[in-house]
């Protein structure tokens, strides 16, 4: 008895030890270093985005016998000859890529600020203050539009950066060999590149992003420089850059940058919230149409997302073209198709089918999260890794994917306040959702639109899974029809417009020069 | 030992519900120093009503207009039995319903976890006029139903694996008692839905971490052949974790730490040898992203033999 008591002790504490595993190995920790297939040399005459008759100033090179030029090749040695553990975990971060980690850390920053801001006493709401960014409401609410837009700027201006230091890298005047070329004592602890080091090309990532985060998240500057930082450190250490390659590269980053900057500012987007007049407005002109207008089923009644981000100067398409794509209007109340989207609803609510809730949690994006495009971004992130693209070909696949999101986020919106139509909670009570219902009118589905673009630039881009993303497009659709916050018809319409939105990207694609 | 016996015998399980954002179940046959003797069996079945309108999104309280009262429903079923008159084992499975009385979101249903103990009396002795006994309880919990974990605050319960180690002493004065326990709780990672989320950094993962936790109890109360009463006073807190943000939803990784009191009532009466009725109650006074959960529950239990036998 004894024994048998004390042999099951033992197996107590021993499952008890070895059970509960925690440790977890995240899918972006153990890339391996980026070692493109093609350097895309040529990089430096595709078309940019803005910058195309932009002039930039960077300094001249100083020759390798310079006193300066010694300095920074010593430096790099110093770093060399004592690496810590934690330094090297800085080289195997960052040597997986300038622009997958950039854009990682932006989704990161959105999830952070995609919090809808608490309500005042009065039941009235308080907006953040672009000048105040770290009282609260904290700034930014990072939510759907905005984080499109902020994904679009980021990854254009990463773009247009590269394209413009790939001019210069490749200029006689400028072009200097990388410090592990240059040098036999200096290692090289990331996979060799055959391009040329000045500017160096991640510091004009850097330096064009944590520019842009001036404008977009400016509550968050101390987190950007200390990752700006790091990776300078990581270019350095690396054998792969010096000092001096750096300064370059970043001073040039952040002056393209600031022509993205003088454009976002003036893009329309600041007043999207629009004002007490703007949202009344709304209600009085669809019910004037004779329709039922949109209410807002929040608690208190918060006044609708971004109603004016139509008005936003979109990226890709023409402004005309916004009106031109809107698709026709929803169907009307009462019709046979209303009634059978109705329906369909309502059994979706009573649908307790485990796989319909997978489908809406794995889509959903919503409070907190990296928002539809940023879920997107991270699908594009994880399939671009497999392709051993260089930089600039990351970057440039990047800013077509969220250039379509940001116009994408433009048609949807704008849809949505033209017709300003109800979502089927607000029609039928007692439906149950199986997520939040966004706070802004139904028709048509923004992860739908957002999910058409995004496959339809995706597809282009590796288009051996073009089926696969348009399939994984329509499910973010539908996962807002199982959810009970969408009709059929909202999701099925907008991935339809959302595929016209990212045809533009595509073309656009055709004709950079990067093909 | 007889005396042991017949109130042993008279008392099986007092099954509560810890149930706050995370409606962790808990049988509490774990947390008595309650034996059952060899070869008897306790079959119980317990219904407990768990509801809340005010939570703490960290250390903030409030309310929330769009959910309401969060409240469930927990009907929970299990045997205990005696392997020896020192070692009891146990099993008990929830079915709980989640639902809030306002906003759209849709509660959920359905089965919870398969929960399991093993409870040792190690010690038992005359000490003074009373006797100590020392109690050493592994217990364990399998979720069993494919419920969402990462749906808070509706979820049945976090989806993870745990084990858990409890020591207990009891010290019995007459028909008084008074009691101390604490528990050490590990859990597994739980996998999520979605593919990424947000703590306090972004995490590209599907895998969650849960902070491993501590639960202390005391309890104090009387005893008879009739009658149980006991006040309990619990405090359960996670090691670890992270503080809900601003008007965020919840997440199963929050630091979720909730101070408890309560108390149960066993009647057992004398015509039926083996019934027992308990009711009870318990209030979380104070918390950390947990609701302030009012519990009031009742159950009934039924002890008897399995083998003709004298020992």
């Amino acid at each position: 008895m004894k024994t048998r008591i004390l042999y099951t002790s033992l197996m107590a504490v021993a499952l008890f030890a070895s059970s509960c595993k925690k440790d977890i190995t995240e899918r972006n920790q153990e890339l391996p270093a980026l070692t493109p297939a093609n350097p895309d040399s040529t990089a430096g005459s595709w078309t940019p985005i803005l910058t195309g008759s932009s002039t930039f100033t960077v300094a001249l090179p100083e020759a390798k016998t310079s006193p300066n030029y010694v300095a920074d090749i010593n430096e790099i040695k110093s770093y060399q000859k004592n690496l810590t553990s934690e330094q090297k975990e800085i080289i195997k971060y960052w040597s997986a890529g300038s622009v997958l980690r950039w854009n990682e850390i932006l989704r990161e920053l959105v999830s952070k600020h995609n919090l809808p801001p608490y309500q005042n006493d009065d039941g009235t709401y308080p907006f953040p203050n672009a000048a105040n960014p770290l009282a609260y409401p904290l700034f930014p609410f990072s939510n759907p539009p905005y984080a499109a837009r902020a994904y679009a700027y980021v990854s254009a201006a990463q773009y247009d950066a590269l394209v413009q230091t790939f001019k210069y890298k490749y200029n006689a005047a400028y072009r200097r060999k990388a410090p592990y070329v240059d040098d036999a004592n200096v290692q090289a602890l990331i996979p060799r590149s055959a391009l040329p080091s000045y500017p160096s090309e991640n510091a004009a990532v850097a330096g064009a992003t944590a520019q842009m985060m001036i404008l977009l998240f400016p509550g968050d500057l101390d987190f950007i420089q200390k990752k700006v930082a790091e990776e300078k450190l990581y270019r350095l250490m690396s054998g792969a850059n010096t000092r001096s390659d750096w300064d370059a590269g970043e001073s040039l980053g952040k002056q393209v940058a600031n022509v993205f900057l003088a454009r976002a500012r003036a893009d329309r987007a600041g007043a999207a919230a629009g004002n007490k007049d703007v949202w009344d407005k709304f209600e009085t002109d669809a019910k004037a149409a004779g329709r039922t207008p949109w209410i807002s089923l929040e608690l208190p009644r918060r006044p609708p997302m971004l109603p004016l981000f139509p008005n936003v100067n979109p990226i890709l398409m023409p402004a005309a073209d916004v009106v031109a794509v809107r698709p026709a209007a929803p169907f009307k109340e009462g019709s046979a198709e209303y009634e059978k989207d109705m329906t369909e609803v309502m059994a979706m609510s009573d649908n307790h089918d485990r796989e319909h809730e997978r489908i809406v949690a794995f889509w959903a994006d919503g409070v907190g999260t990296v928002t539809p495009p940023g879920h997107w971004n991270s699908i594009a992130a994880e399939e671009f890794v497999k392709h051993n693209w260089s930089e600039v070909r990351w970057a440039r696949n990047l800013a077509l994917l969220n250039m379509a999101e940001m116009d994408a986020a433009i048609v949807c919106w704008d849809t949505k306040y033209f017709y300003f139509n109800p979502r089927p909670t607000q029609m039928v009570a007692g439906i149950k959702t199986l997520t939040g219902i966004p706070n802004f009118p139904s028709y048509i589905s923004g992860h739908a639109t957002f999910s058409g673009a995004a496959a339809t630039v995706l597809g282009y881009l590796v288009p051996e899974r073009a089926t696969e993303f348009m399939a994984m497009a329509n499910e973010a659709g539908m996962s807002r029809l199982y959810g009970g916050i969408h009709y059929r018809n909202d999701c099925t319409v907008g991935l339809a417009t959302g595929v016209k939105v990212g045809t533009y990207a595509v073309n656009r694609g055709k004709t950079d020069g990067a093909n | 030992m007889k005396h042991f016996l017949q109130n042993a015998y008279r008392y099986c399980v007092g099954v509560a519900a810890f149930v706050a954002l995370s409606q962790t179940v808990c049988a509490q046959t774990e947390s008595d120093a309650i034996m059952i003797p060899k070869n008897f069996v306790c079959v119980a079945g317990m219904y407990a009503h768990n509801s809340w309108d005010h939570y703490w999104e960290g250390t903030l309280k409030r309310e929330n207009l769009n959910l309401g009262t969060i409240s469930s429903n927990v009907y929970n079923a299990g045997v205990v039995y005696g392997l020896s008159n020192t070692i009891n084992v146990s099993a008990f499975v929830p079915y709980i319903t989640t639902k809030a009385s306002a906003g759209t979101l849709r509660g959920q249903r359905g089965f919870q976890d398969v929960n399991l103990a093993f409870k040792w009396m190690a010690v038992r002795e005359q000490i003074g006029t009373g006797i100590l006994s020392v109690h050493a309880i592994a217990t364990g919990s399998i979720p069993v139903g494919n419920y969402q974990g990462d749906y808070l605050p509706f979820a049945l319960g976090s989806r993870s694996k745990s084990v858990a180690l409890r020591g207990l002493i009891n010290y019995q004065y007459g028909r008084f008692f008074v009691a101390g326990a604490g528990q050490y709780i590990r859990r597994s990672n739980i996998t999520i839905d979605r593919d990424s989320y947000y703590t306090t950094e972004m995490h590209y993962t599907n895998q969650v971490a849960l902070p491993n936790a501590t639960n202390f109890l005391v309890s104090a109360g009387f005893r008879s052949l009739l009658l149980n009463v006991e006040a309990i006073a619990t405090k359960y807190t996670t090691l670890g974790g992270f503080d809900i943000t601003r008007n965020n939803m919840p997440f199963p990784s929050n630091r979720m730490n909730a101070t408890a009191v309560g108390g149960l009532i066993k009647y057992m009466p004398q015509q039926i040898k083996g019934l027992e009725f308990t009711i009870g109650g318990s209030y979380v006074t104070s918390g950390r992203n947990v609701g302030q959960n009012t519990q009031l529950m009742g159950g009934i239990d039924y002890v008897f033999s399995v083998k003709k036998e004298k020992n």
